[in-house]
């Protein structure tokens, strides 16, 4: 049965206008329909924030949690029915501050969740303090100085921790945001997708660079695996390797061709240069890099529970209670 | 002189046999429990481990030591002192003669008395019975480490196997001394060792020579004696801790409710054997996740729990503040969810390896908001299974996140099990919205009679909803902060909480005419049921009322509080029963008895204080 994103659709949002989770929730929508699972075999699990409120606006079943253990509740719920779809969504302050431990645990673990990271480097709900993702220096009203801390890039705390998937998009490109999803439902894990979104009242203009299609096209490159990592107005840049780290190109300069630029390789299991490409950023002369920029196969934590519990069911000889109580040293008392 | 000896009628004893960590006290512990047991004597058993990881062999600190009450009748506790105590080496004597009544008999192995073991130990000299002021006649000395090289010479072993049969020997003497039968520890043996037919021939040879000397040498004891069995309840048994017991609760309500069973946990002192438990049944498809700490222990077991499991999590005390959050969602979101809650010794990490009833309060109110939640208190090692099964079957038909509180005494205890049969369980029918609701349900529609809600697991077409942390709309199911319906919503919450029934508080012992009520919860119930026997014996009126069900109470509790002239509640805290007794019962002001040392109470102390109100 063909679905459109009309059946995933509830209610009225109430964020800001302006707001970048209007536009990702239209694009989860899409890409729900696309994917084709029905509403009722699908389960949204959000912490809290602004972005959390997102599961109110799903026809599936949902569940609004608490602060930072949307991961932990959607593993519990993936675990316990690994037949469920589980989408996890979190802002950048519920799934990296007070959830920074279950993100890189479920990450560890590899349970098959679409983890959703709305990064709009700010916290919203609570009226504009800095969040871990907000860069050193960033005044806020938690910081009117200015913040003496460094920022968590959320592709290296999921590569740190083992991530086996990682894709970024920006919230007003759909199409992008549609392809990231459905990458991330189809690859089997942990499957983070971060969102670089907007907060148009405490923290506007903060993915300024990216946020528009004109600026995407100038300062962003879209990866894919196994094509050649190039970029510009007119295609005209490419990525190369050089020493350690990565280099800006132009092709046809220094005689350079379109040979001679990188190719991305998203399913490779040494992440570093996927890294590198996560890292990128425009303040550096690099592009940021859209798309799946890691997709590796991997053994699932739920699936590899399923298997170990029919392992053993085949080995032992008690499959209910009363044989259970037989396994112990019994007497008998007789009148 | 085995013509003259005399055969003495016990009520009852107990027997704790220490050594080494590693002299195998806890199986010959074990044994003897498992073969009086099988006789139909009631026990009561209680391991006590050393704090060290690994002790040095020999050392103070590496003492282990194992207690087994036996009685005619029944018996409650593991007993306060000892009327025969094992010591296999120095340390064990020096460690452990302070549990031994006055007059005890003492076995020692002479063989691991020497100059090296008595430094190890810290006895100044050699005469290591008058330091401590033992009266030689009450000693068995017996060099058991030679008698058991001897009496495997010819088995082919080497010496280090030999030694390891020694806790044997001990064994058979004490068979010998309270006159049991030793085939029943010979089978034990077989089935244990069924793979090792070496092993078991050895042990078996040993118990029998353990036997033999007592029989034939008794220089030191004048009496052989005997525990005669009154009250024989006929049935198949195992021994079981309480841990053990509570895991098999929560395995057979999953199984009687038809739901797979999920735990979240995160490993804890004195809560980790019910992870360990669990873990092993497969099998049976029971999940365990050791999760990165306790919060997401708890919370994803409510995660669990919302995809249609019975979502569990274990924990002690200090678990308990960090999982409170999440159960309060659990609150809020009406989901079934049991958190286990084994106590120890606080405030913070304050003592994890001992025993308390310090977390009553933070179980009843440690959450924020108006958060009702029932909460279950097992009062024996065996009674760990039945309450597991209250907790989850009422977690599952009122869809509500339950509090099962043991304790470290009664979760590392042990006592003969009656093999249960699931099928005399009650059935665990869980609220699942009626399919006729299709197209009108919302998330907080309730059975009118009991207020509970109805639970639509995911994977149903057509009730598709969302549950979170903040208030809804009791209607719609949608986000409100109206302040009607919040009031509402927070009565609803604890009218459901209320409507629950549990059974009456019973009340043991002179229950028309007691002078003096004695009130407990939980896992005091040994000691206490112990204490009201003493003073009974002695001509005294007392009763005994132990609450199991603490939130909702019973609802005869006040008439029962309000009928005897003196009552006092006993626990093992400040007073956070009687404080709770007294919030929900009116005019109610009992004496106190509160002892917070991290042990379980001494019989003999509760007396005293109990006759000092009688008295008084």
């Amino acid at each position: 049965m063909a679905y459109t994103a009309q059946d995933f659709k509830k209610g009225q949002p109430r964020w800001c206008p302006g707001c970048g989770d209007h536009f990702f929730l239209s694009s989860l929508h899409k890409a729900m329909a696309e994917i084709g699972v029905e509403s009722w075999n699908t389960a949204v699990i959000s912490g809290i924030g602004c972005s959390s409120r997102l599961p109110h606006y799903m026809a599936t079943y949902g569940m609004n949690t608490i602060h930072g253990r949307a991961a932990a509740i959607a593993t519990g719920c993936k675990v316990a029915n690994p037949n469920l779809t589980v989408w996890q969504v979190s802002g950048d302050g519920d799934g990296l501050a007070i959830g920074g431990n279950h993100f890189i645990h479920a990450n560890r673990r590899n349970i098959n969740l679409n983890m959703i990271l709305l990064n709009n480097r700010i916290y919203g709900l609570t009226k504009g303090q800095y969040s871990p993702t907000s860069p050193r220096g960033f005044v806020s009203k938690s910081s009117p100085y200015g913040t003496v801390e460094d920022p968590f890039r959320p592709a290296e705390l999921c590569f740190g921790a083992r991530g086996h998937f990682f894709a970024r998009s920006v919230a007003t490109d759909a199409p992008g945001t549609v392809e990231i999803l459905k990458a991330a439902y189809n690859h089997k894990g942990a499957a983070v997708c971060e969102i670089l979104q907007n907060c148009v009242i405490f923290n506007n203009g903060t993915h300024d660079a990216v946020y528009s299609k004109e600026g995407r096209a100038k300062n962003a490159i879209y990866v894919e695996h196994g094509k050649p990592l190039i970029f510009g107005e007119n295609d005209e840049f490419g990525l190369m390797q050089e020493g350690f780290g990565l280099k800006v190109v132009k092709i046809g300069e220094n005689g350079i061709t379109e040979k001679d630029i990188l190719v991305h390789d998203a399913h490779c299991e040494d992440n570093t240069l996927q890294l590198k490409l996560a890292l990128m950023g425009n303040g550096d002369g690099f592009p940021v890099a859209l798309g799946v920029i890691r997709d590796v196969d991997a053994p699932t934590y739920d699936d590899c529970v399923t298997a170990q519990i029919e392992e053993v069911k085949a080995q032992k000889k008690y499959h209910n209670f009363a044989e259970l109580l037989e396994t112990n040293d019994i007497w008998e008392v007789t009148e | 002189m085995a013509e003259k000896l005399e055969m003495k009628e016990l009520a009852e004893v107990v027997v704790r046999f220490s050594g080494d960590s590693g002299d195998g006290m806890q199986l010959a512990g074990n044994i003897f429990s498992t073969v009086s047991a099988t006789v139909g004597n009631s026990i009561s058993t209680f391991p006590d481990y050393p704090a060290d990881i690994r002790a040095p062999q020999g050392s103070l600190t590496g003492v282990s030591g194992f207690q087994v009450h036996i009685g005619a009748s029944m018996v409650y506790t593991p007993g306060d002192k000892c009327d025969v105590l094992v010591a296999m080496n120095a340390a064990a004597l020096k460690t452990q003669y302070k549990y031994a009544k006055p007059g005890a008999a003492i076995i020692i192995d002479t063989d691991s008395f020497g100059p090296a073991d008595l430094k190890k130990a810290a006895f100044a000299t050699e005469d290591y019975l008058g330091e401590m002021g033992i009266d030689p006649d009450r000693v068995i000395a017996c060099p058991i480490t030679q008698m058991v090289k001897d009496c495997l010479a010819d088995s082919g072993m080497d010496v280090k196997a030999m030694l390891k049969c020694r806790n044997m020997f001990a064994l058979g003497l004490v068979c010998w001394l309270f006159d049991r039968d030793l085939n029943i520890a010979f089978n034990f043996l077989k089935e244990k060792f069924a793979k090792k037919a070496g092993v078991a021939e050895a042990n078996i040879k040993v118990i029998q020579a353990g036997y033999d000397y007592g029989h034939n040498t008794h220089s030191s004891v004048a009496n052989v004696y005997r525990i005669e069995t009154k009250n024989k309840v006929p049935g198949r048994y195992m021994d079981i801790t309480g841990n053990k017991a509570t895991a098999y609760g929560f395995i057979a309500a999953a199984e009687k409710a038809g739901l797979k069973l999920y735990l979240g946990s995160y490993p804890i002192t004195p809560a980790t054997d019910v992870l360990h438990e669990l873990s092993k049944h497969k099998s049976l498809g029971v999940t365990t996740v050791q999760c990165e700490d306790e919060i997401a222990g708890c919370a994803s077991a409510v995660g669990a729990s919302f995809a249609g499991a019975l979502g569990v999590t274990s924990t002690s005390g200090p678990g308990i503040c960090l999982k409170s959050e999440a159960m309060n969602l659990a609150v809020i979101m009406e989901l079934p969810l049991v958190v286990l809650d084994v106590q120890r010794g606080g405030p913070a990490t304050g003592l994890p390896t001992k025993s308390e009833q310090t977390d009553l309060l933070q179980a009843l109110f440690g959450r924020n908001g108006e958060s009702p939640m029932p909460v279950i208190a097992a009062t024996s090692p065996t009674d760990c299974f039945d309450a597991a099964y209250a907790a989850s079957k009422m977690a599952l038909e009122h869809m509500t996140p339950v509090i099962l509180m043991t304790d470290a005494y009664v979760a590392n205890g042990s006592a003969a099990f009656k093999l249960p049969d699931l099928a005399e369980y009650p059935a665990i029918n869980p609220p699942y919205v009626p399919e006729e609701l299709k197209g009108q349900w919302t998330p907080y529609l309730r059975n009118p009679e009991t207020g509970v809600r109805y639970w639509a697991v995911p994977g149903r077409e057509g009730f598709q909803h969302i549950l979170g942390g903040l208030e809804k709309d009791n209607k719609t199911g949608a986000i409100s902060t109206d302040p009607e319906n919040h009031n509402l919503m927070t009565h609803l919450r604890q009218e459901k909480i209320d409507k629950i029934q549990v059974p009456d508080l019973e009340v043991l012992g002179d229950k028309d005419d007691a002078d003096l009520l004695i009130v407990g919860f939980g896992g005091t119930y040994g000691h206490l049921h112990a204490a009201m026997d003493e003073l009974r014996a002695a001509g005294k009126k007392v009763a005994l009322a132990q609450f199991k069900y603490i939130n909702p109470l019973p609802k005869n509790t006040a008439a029962v509080l309000g009928k005897y002239k003196k009552v006092v509640v006993a626990e093992q805290n400040m007073g956070q029963l009687a404080g709770w007794l007294r919030m929900k019962v009116d005019n109610f002001v009992p004496e106190q008895f509160n002892q917070v040392k991290g042990q379980p109470f001494v019989v003999s102390e509760l007396v005293e204080a109990f006759n000092a109100i009688i008295n008084k």
